[in-house]
Formats: C-alpha cells, structure tokens, sequence
C-alpha cells in the first residue's frame, strides 16, 4: 500500500477520535451515527433534537470542505438496486445490534467494551464475507 | 432521552456538536472511507487487501482512548449534568445477530451510516438510496422491536385452557 494512504488513514482516524473526543469530554455523549440517526426519527424535542441535527449537518459540511481541498479519494459507489439492498442489511442490522463502526467500532473499543469487540468482529467477519461472495459480479458500477 | 434541563448551556452544547460533526465528516473523507472500493477493499482479505482502515480505526481508537481516560473519575462532562454512556456489557444473540446483518450490508455496499451520510452531497441516486432505505428498516425494526418489547412485558392474557382446567 502507498504511504499517501497510511499517512491519510492516519490523520483522518485522529480527526474522528478528536471527533468523538470532543462529544465525550464537553457533552458527555458516544458518537454512534446510527443512533444519532434513530434518535432523529423518534420524537425527540429540544436541545436534544438540536444537537443531533447539528451533529449530522456537521458530517456533511466537514466531508464537503475536505472534498473541496483534497484529491479524491476514489468512488465505487454502488447501483441504486444494490444500494438499496444493502442499505435495508444496515439499517435493521445497526438498530438490532446497537451501533455501527462509529459506535461499537470507535467508541467501543476505545472504552474497551467487550460487547463492542464483539460486535466489530462480527461485522468485519460478515463484511467479509459479503466482500467474498460479490466479488465476481460488478458490485461497483456507477449509477 | 433524558429531560434537557439538565444541559445548562445549549448553546455551548450545541457548537460543541457541530464542530464534533465538522471533524467526523472531515475524517471520513481525507481517510478515504467514503469510497466503497476503499472499504471493499479492506474487507477482501483473500485478494488485494487494503489496510487503511485499520489505520483509520486504530488512529481513532488510540486517540479517543485517551478521552476516556482524561474523563475516568469525572462526575459529569463539561456542558451537561451527566454522561450518556452505553453500561451494557452482556454479549447477547441479538447485538451478533445485528452485527451480522451489518456486517452483510456494509460488505455488500461499502457503505457504513456515517461515510454513507457524508457522501449525500455528491453521492448521486444510489447513495440516497442506501440512506433512505437505510432510515426506513431502521426506523421500522424500531417499531417492531418495541412491539415485541411491550408483548413481553405485557403478556396478553391467555384464555384458559377449557379442556384441562377443572372446573369447580
């Protein structure tokens, strides 16, 4: 692998810790995305509302300044069929299973949560797994 | 949800939020986990297997350990009365079974909810897809959730059984 990557993987994993560093220390909260996401669908009022959707148009106005000074970070977006597919697995799955890579990936293993190591075993071993079994069909067409 | 009067500084909260989503989004995207193919490609053990994941979860785990360990002791946070961290520690067939079908569609897609929000903007149909679809199984496993949830709690209550009670 390139050492472009590494160094990119690096820093943009210490930029999410800081991320998630930030919630813990001033506000006192995990930075899980999908139960951030949960949340906003449940009747939630208030500040409990607001910083949620602050949270989330954060995620989209940080990955669009970065876009902007960044060379690209190559796509493989899927067709919209597959898309949708695997957006149904990852839904029911993050909300049967508590939490995503944020959640149980990050903020778990750092608080060392056996629950969460589990879970990030298990969904790398089934990512792959998934990887495994779609890798002769053309997964990554473009829109 | 906890009552919001326990958070004394919305405002400060609120920023506080924002710049946290600011970071994340940022993240994501100069550790390159808004390309599926980069994501795949971590997950493709067997063939040309890309580590930069593990650099981008290792770099957020070691810096986010020491978060934990700045506020180990502390009563509360900084700007709310108490910290809202999970205090489950059973490792139960759900949490697996959840993370297995997770597991499944992140593999499928290349897309976890977070890199999956960020890439909204220039992400194209299929991303909006994957989210709402996304939102939607959620949302509605939610729902069933909670149904199965109340039943338990709130056994309807059987008949009984004609046949072997013996009647008085």
């Amino acid at each position: 692998m390139d050492v472009t990557w590494m160094v990119r993987g690096a820093v943009g994993g210490a930029l999410i810790g800081l991320s998630a560093s930030l919630l813990l220390v001033l506000n006192g909260r995990v930075t899980g995305i999908s139960g951030v996401l949960n949340a906003l669908m449940q009747p939630v009022r208030g500040i409990e509302l607001v910083w949620r959707a602050l949270f989330v148009a954060g995620l989209v106005l940080g990955g669009l300044a970065a876009t902007a000074v960044l060379p690209a970070s190559g796509g493989g977006a899927p067709g919209l069929a597959v898309a949708v597919v695997a957006g149904v697995l990852v839904g029911v799955g993050t909300r049967l299973g508590n939490g995503c890579t944020s959640g149980h990936g990050v903020c778990g293993l750092s608080r060392m949560s056996g629950r969460s190591l589990a879970a990030t075993l298990t969904f790398i071993a089934t990512g792959a797994l998934a990887v495994l079994a779609t890798r002769g069909f053309s997964v990554g067409v473009e829109r | 949800m906890s009552e919001s009067s326990s958070i004394e500084r919305p405002l400060a909260f609120s920023v506080v939020a924002l710049a946290s989503g600011l970071l994340f989004g940022a993240g994501l995207v100069v550790g390159g986990m808004t390309s599926p193919d980069k994501v795949r490609a971590f997950l493709d053990f067997t063939g040309a297997w890309d580590p930069t994941l593990v650099f981008v979860m290792g770099g957020a785990v070691l810096v986010h350990m020491v978060a934990y360990w700045l506020v180990k002791g502390r009563p509360s946070p900084v700007l709310a009365a108490a910290f809202q961290i999970p205090t489950r520690r059973d490792i139960d067939a759900k949490l697996l079974l959840g993370a297995a079908i997770f597991g499944l569609g992140w593999g499928v897609g290349g897309y976890c909810p977070g890199p999956a929000i960020t890439s909204l903007p220039g992400g194209g149909i299929s991303v909006s897809g994957f989210v709402l679809a996304m939102l939607a199984s959620s949302w509605a496993t939610g729902r069933i959730e909670s149904r199965v949830g109340t039943a338990a709690a709130n056994p309807p209550r059987t008949p009984p059984e004609p046949n072997r009670t013996p009647t008085r």
